[in-house]
């Protein structure tokens, strides 16, 4: 099969393929079936080529498809066809050749199978406006982690050139629901590799990443109602941290990794707690006669950003961590829903209502008086959530009547589409660095 | 709905005709035998309990698929609520009224409340509004006599819908607080 490159003229392509607002699929080898969507033209981009690896067709991935479309998804960088030249990591690529092509970037690689089945991946990383090598790397994997060995390389482009820290090998956990069927997945940050974590007859919603991105905190209703649980992920060892009287839901973990902000019912209403990790020591944390609910900590742990009702109609309201006065955030139209704040905590990712439409928003934290942004088309946007680099969203959105993950950049600009089957995909949450 | 969901709708249906029934059987008057002393048509034990034993032999079926419930009791169960609203609007006092009284009467009887909301705005934001439908119910139940206690307010959300669609005609069947027997 082919392998069709991403190529500068994105309106040449578009055309070719007939399809409004989506770019080029990319053709694998069966074994390797992956399936990219991204649309819309970014900002400043830098134009990258990457070459195909030397004897990728040979493993069962394609390393250098899977670091263009990460590239890609950040909305950080173009994607110049590499043609169909050989190069690796050993080569003395040609700059002007590369320049004529107008690539900023160049990277080539190889994989190598080794003796005891496993592969060795290397890759090297050009400037090309300098003509000089700006690094590179090599890892010896086993062939289940070859995806994971090219997000690291994505990661180590993406650094190297941004100046920031790439997120392309974090992971993601969302909800699927088929029928009657409800499944809790952790997938890597593309989408691909999508591991059961837990399979119920009964809905599962609100997964939280521990900070250590060892454990999901969630809601399940297998007890019949809203039962808060941690789940290990590697073991599957879980536990129920909060099932008192009436409704527990909406876990945020404080950013130590030591105690949950929950909404729990059993004083009535639905109202803000703070309970250790274990399902110990209860503490309320605010009150209200209202709904307090979707609680979320700023990374620096100072505050809780969450929903209340208190003023009449759901707005974002902000407060110390420890409880307290609560201050109001969004002000722009009457609703206003699921906060997600950044880690740098200047920027408010959350989704209000515009008529009978949801739209997933952002808004300028640090200038006083700014208006949301809105960043999307669809009218059914749930569930922000914010990549620890801060320049990725993912979130869920209806797409023909199905329930679809998208990632965006904060712009807007550039959206890419998780791969999906026929279950409805929802409530995803973007998992911390260093899996 | 599973299966502990349907033996005890069943269990509520029995003791609901068991209840109507004794209570017709104690309305009735006295008949008169020839000999002149009264025979009463049956006492409300006795038919109660022959009403019960024809009860606990029949099977009453429930439809679980989740389309518009019909409930199997003679109970009216089920109340709808206005758009982001907990207000338990005035056309649904009666069914505040019946059940208030059926557990006034019954201190045994024990009840939930299960809120749910249309599929509009988040999952999390739903389930706090139908946990305050819930209890909003259940507070009414309790001005009109039925205790704390017999009552558990709970919420489902936008999870379980009765009705699948996105027109008002299906979120208005789906922002509902049911009662059910626990």
């Amino acid at each position: 099969m082919t392998l069709l490159s991403l190529t500068l003229s994105q309106i040449r392509f578009r055309r070719r393929l007939a399809c409004a607002g989506l770019l080029a699929l990319l053709a694998l080898p069966a074994a390797a079936q992956f399936r990219v969507e991204i649309s819309g033209v970014g900002a400043t981009q830098l134009p990258i080529a990457v070459v195909r690896f030397r004897d990728e067709d040979k493993s069962n991935q394609s390393p250098s498809a899977i670091i263009r479309a990460d590239l890609e998804r950040s909305g950080a960088f173009r994607i110049v066809d590499a043609g169909g030249g050989a190069l690796d990591e050993t080569a003395r690529p040609p700059m002007p050749e590369w320049r004529a092509k107008a690539a900023d970037a160049l990277v080539a690689g190889s994989v190598a199978r080794l003796a005891d089945g496993r592969f060795d991946i290397r890759f090297k990383l050009w400037d090309v406006v300098k003509g000089s090598e700006i690094g590179g790397q090599s890892q010896a994997v086993d062939a289940a982690d070859l995806r994971l060995a090219s997000h690291r390389i994505a990661d180590y482009i993406y650094e190297k050139l941004t100046g920031e820290k790439g997120v392309f090998s974090t992971r993601i956990a969302y909800v699927t629901r088929a029928g009657n069927r409800y499944t809790l997945r952790v997938a890597d940050a593309d989408g691909e590799n999508g591991q059961v974590a837990l399979n119920s007859g009964q809905p599962i919603i609100s997964p939280a990443w521990s900070p250590n991105g060892k454990e999901l905190a969630y809601v399940s209703f297998e007890r019949q109602k809203a039962v808060v649980f941690v789940h290990n992920v590697a073991t599957g060892e879980r536990r129920a941290i909060a099932d008192f009287r009436g409704s527990n839901s909406a876990p945020a973990w404080a950013p130590d990794g030591e105690r949950l902000a929950v909404t729990l019912s059993r004083d009535g209403g639905s109202q803000l707690f703070s309970i250790g990790k274990g399902g110990d020591s209860p503490r309320r944390l605010a009150s209200s006669p209202a709904i307090d609910t979707e609680a979320q900590y700023s990374v620096d742990g100072r505050y809780l950003y969450f929903t209340s009702d208190r003023g009449g109609a759901p707005q974002i309201y902000r407060m110390a961590a420890n409880g307290g006065n609560a201050e109001r955030v969004t002000f722009s139209g009457g609703f206003s829903i699921s906060p997600s704040v950044s880690p740098d905590g200047r920027t408010l990712a959350y989704v209000t209502r515009n008529a009978n439409a949801f739209k997933l928003v952002v808004l300028d934290l640090a200038t006083p008086g700014a208006q949301p942004v809105t960043i999307t088309e669809t009218g059914d946007d749930e569930h922000p959530s914010f990549a620890p680099n801060g320049r990725l969203l993912i979130y869920a959105t209806k797409v023909q009547g199905r329930s679809v993950l998208m990632t965006t950049t904060l712009d807007g600009k550039i959206k890419a589409r998780l791969p999906s089957q026929t279950a409805d995909l929802r409530e995803p949450v973007w998992g911390p660095y260093g899996r | 709905m599973n299966t502990l969901h349907r033996h005890l709708l069943t269990a509520i249906a029995v003791a609901s005709l068991a209840a109507c029934s004794s209570v017709k059987l104690d309305d009735k008057p006295p008949v008169e035998s020839r000999n002149g002393s009264a025979v009463v048509a049956g006492t409300g034990t006795g038919s109660g309990a022959n009403a019960g034993s024809s009860s606990q032999t029949r099977v009453a079926p429930v439809d679980a698929t989740g389309l518009s419930n019909v409930s199997m009791s003679n109970l009216p169960r089920i109340v709808y609520f206005d758009f982001d609203s907990y207000v338990v609007k005035p056309d649904y006092q009666n069914v505040i009224e019946v059940n208030a009284k059926a557990l006034s009467g019954d201190r045994k009887r024990h009840m939930a409340v299960e809120g749910h909301t249309d599929d509009r705005g988040s999952s999390e934001y739903n389930l706090a509004l139908g946990q305050r439908r819930a209890e909003a119910v259940v507070k009414s139940l309790t001005l009109l006599g039925a205790e704390q206690a017999q009552l558990e307010a709970v919420s489902f959300g936008k999870e379980r819908p009765a009705v699948q669609g996105e027109d008002e005609s299906a979120w208005a069947k789906n922002r509902r607080a049911e009662l059910a027997g626990r």
